[in-house]
């Protein structure tokens, strides 16, 4: 093909041969592909990845230098910092998952969808590239936070495989979550719309919880809720793999006591449950 | 069988305000090798039509065929075989020019060494050299509407959906498309077009299908439907203005329809029954009465008069032509 040096585009031969056959290798590739398209958004706007960058040094400062002193009493044995960390890790990459939902929006709304939808590409690959993307963008903030947290003090103290399944449950989680968010992305009618009413859910979702402070210092209702919240689960999940718990005692409800359980399956059950609606309504979707 | 192939389309969306019938039993059919032109008012289901074969859409009832794949039921076989172009340019703002081709070469599984070859190519087929390593964020409308119709033949389909493609172009670009659609035409390329340019129809299409609320209300060679309309119009323009009412009653008495008055009253033109022997008369009765004239002549009807006799007044009034055209 490339020896063709016509300068009509010609046709004429019909479509090319595929070099990419079978339904994984074309599922991988065109994720890949998607996902590269992504990515290069990133990199032609520096101001996401300021914004995924200043955002979370920015929180981990505020909480901890902030709230530090005012939490924790008089439990000696309580660092505020090392607590705290789990924490602000679940919110940036709760909230980062939001990302996924805006995307969508977006794309729906400038039409580049239509494209894809045109194309002979896999169902899915579309939604496996945004959240790819924003998996990707999520383990910049990770780290970022991650250095700002030890250059302040922050110390994980189970040993670093214990820490790094902290980090791949936050991970985990967020990525699950990106997949609600695509798919609410692809039911509201404007990239706004999505930004404000994940706001509503997740500053509720991330505050009633044990991200900030433990739960049973929250007033009565708002302690139950917290304790039940799969964000706390998380959360707590994250703080004891880093072994921070500083002394907080779980609260005695089945998710509290087994947090990483309850995080993984509610991970597994938000991709089991949102994987497929996701890939159901982007065949329905078009561009508005 | 044809290339593209629908019957009994129908599709309606509900709407606050409403239900609507973007198509309501629409049938088409276009021969291999051809141009199909679609033409009609805004809102008529020209958009809809397209959607529905280039597998954008589901219809609600209703088969479509393109290259005997069954749009509904193997919408990814479709999708190999042909090129889609809509009528808001479905292109990244982020990715540049050639990087957008790109990316359509790789989801129509060319490999990367063989997407970026191509997209090279239509980048300069295109025009777009200059542009192709900026993102698209920075083109102007005409530029993004060029790199879309790019990408409509990044996998080289021998069928082409392009939804007002001219729209928003530049003359000296729409020429250059139109050349481009007469080579792949030529090439053997089957063509599926939309276009609010009347001209643009006459030019490609082999075939034209007028189409208003959802269904095609007449068919034909560019000729034949200016047949359909009917007899030749005389125009006639006067060189006063005060003579503009004199000269509209003598050409209604000569027409066989409605007047059409324009430049403020000096161009009057009315369809006729018998051309030549008319235009005489006109001019005689037109001479009788001193008026003096500027120019006057008789024109075949024009696409223009094809689609205004059509889809124009419908409903509104009970005019003839109309009657004999559906
Ligand atoms: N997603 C939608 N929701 C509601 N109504 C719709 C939708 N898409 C199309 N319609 C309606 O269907 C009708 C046909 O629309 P369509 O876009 O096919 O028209 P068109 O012939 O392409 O018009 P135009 O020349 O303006 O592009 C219109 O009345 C339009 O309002
Ligand atoms: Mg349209």
């Amino acid at each position: 093909m490339t020896t063709q040096q016509t300068s009509t585009p010609a046709t004429a031969q019909g479509p090319f041969e595929p070099e990419v056959t079978g339904a994984f290798a074309t599922w991988m590739a065109d994720g890949w592909t998607v996902t590269w398209r992504n990515l290069n958004k990133v990199k032609r706007s520096p101001d996401m990845l300021i914004f995924a960058v200043l955002q979370p040094i920015m929180f981990v400062l505020l909480f901890s230098q902030v709230f530090g002193g005012a939490i924790g009493g008089d439990n000696p044995n309580f660092d505020y910092t090392d607590f705290l960390m789990a924490g602000i890790f679940a919110q940036t990459v709760v909230f980062g998952s939001t990302f996924s939902g805006a995307a969508m929006a977006q794309d729906l709304k400038e039409g580049i969808i239509d494209r894809f939808r045109t194309l002979p590409m896999s169902p899915s690959a579309v939604l496996v590239g945004r959240t790819n993307a924003d998996l990707a963008l999520n383990t910049i903030s990770m780290v970022i936070m991650i250095l700002t947290g030890l250059a302040i003090g922050w110390r994980f103290e189970n040993g670093v495989l214990s820490f790094l399944g902290g980090v791949a449950l936050l991970m985990l989680f967020s990525y699950s979550f990106s997949w609600v968010m695509a798919l609410l992305g692809m039911m509201v009618k404007t990239p706004e719309t999505i930004n404000n009413a994940s706001f509503m859910i997740l500053f509720p979702l991330t505050f009633i919880s044990n991200a900030f402070v433990p739960a049973e210092s929250l007033p009565k209702v708002f302690g139950i809720i917290a304790n039940w919240n799969p964000v706390s689960a998380l959360v707590q999940g994250a703080r004891e793999l880093f072994g921070n718990t500083g002394g907080t005692v779980a609260a005695d409800t089945w998710p509290m006591q087994n947090p990483v359980i309850t995080a993984i399956i509610g991970s597994v059950l938000m991709l089991l449950i949102f994987v497929p609606l996701c890939v159901k309504k982007f065949g329905n979707v078009s561009s508005r | 069988m044809s290339i593209i192939e629908a019957k009994g389309l129908t599709k309606t969306y509900s709407t606050r305000s409403g239900t609507v019938h973007a198509l309501a039993g629409l049938d088409l059919s276009v021969p291999e090798g051809t141009v199909k032109g679609l033409l009609g008012p805004n809102g008529a289901g020209k958009t809809t039509t397209v959607k529905v074969l280039n597998t954008l859409i589901k219809p609600d009832s209703g088969t479509a065929t393109v290259d005997s794949i069954d749009v509904v039921n193997d919408p990814q076989g479709v999708r190999r075989v042909i090129g889609a172009s809509g009528q808001y340019a479905a292109v990244d703002e982020n990715l540049t020019g050639l990087e957008n081709l790109e990316m359509v070469g790789r989801l129509y599984h060319l490999g990367i060494k063989r997407s970026r070859a191509r997209a090279k190519e239509l980048i300069e087929a295109f025009d777009l050299t200059a542009a192709g390593n900026r993102p698209v964020k920075g083109f102007s409308g005409g530029m993004r509407r060029r790199i879309d119709l790019a990408g409509a033949l990044v996998n080289r389909p021998r069928i082409l959906f392009l939804d007002e493609p001219t729209t928003g172009l530049d003359p000296a670009s729409r020429l250059g498309l139109w050349e481009t659609i007469s080579d792949l035409v030529r090439g053997g390329t089957t063509v599926l077009l939309t276009t609010q340019y009347l001209e643009e129809a006459d030019y490609l299409a082999d075939h034209i299908s007028v189409i208003d609320s959802g269904h095609v209300i007449a068919e034909g060679t560019s000729d034949e439907l200016k047949a359909q309309v009917g007899g030749h119009r005389v125009v006639v323009t006067v060189a006063d203005e005060g003579d503009s009412q004199q000269a509209q009653d003598i050409l209604r008495h000569h027409g066989a329809g409605k007047l059409s008055v324009s430049d403020g009253g000096r161009e009057i033109s009315v369809v006729v029954d018998q051309g030549p022997t008319t235009l005489q008369a006109v001019l005689s009765d037109l001479g009788n009465a001193q008026i003096r004239l500027h120019d006057a002549g008789m024109q075949r009807p024009t696409l223009d008069d094809v689609f205004l006799t059509l889809t124009g007044h419908k409903a509104a009034q009970d005019d003839d032509t109309e009657q004999e055209a559906s």
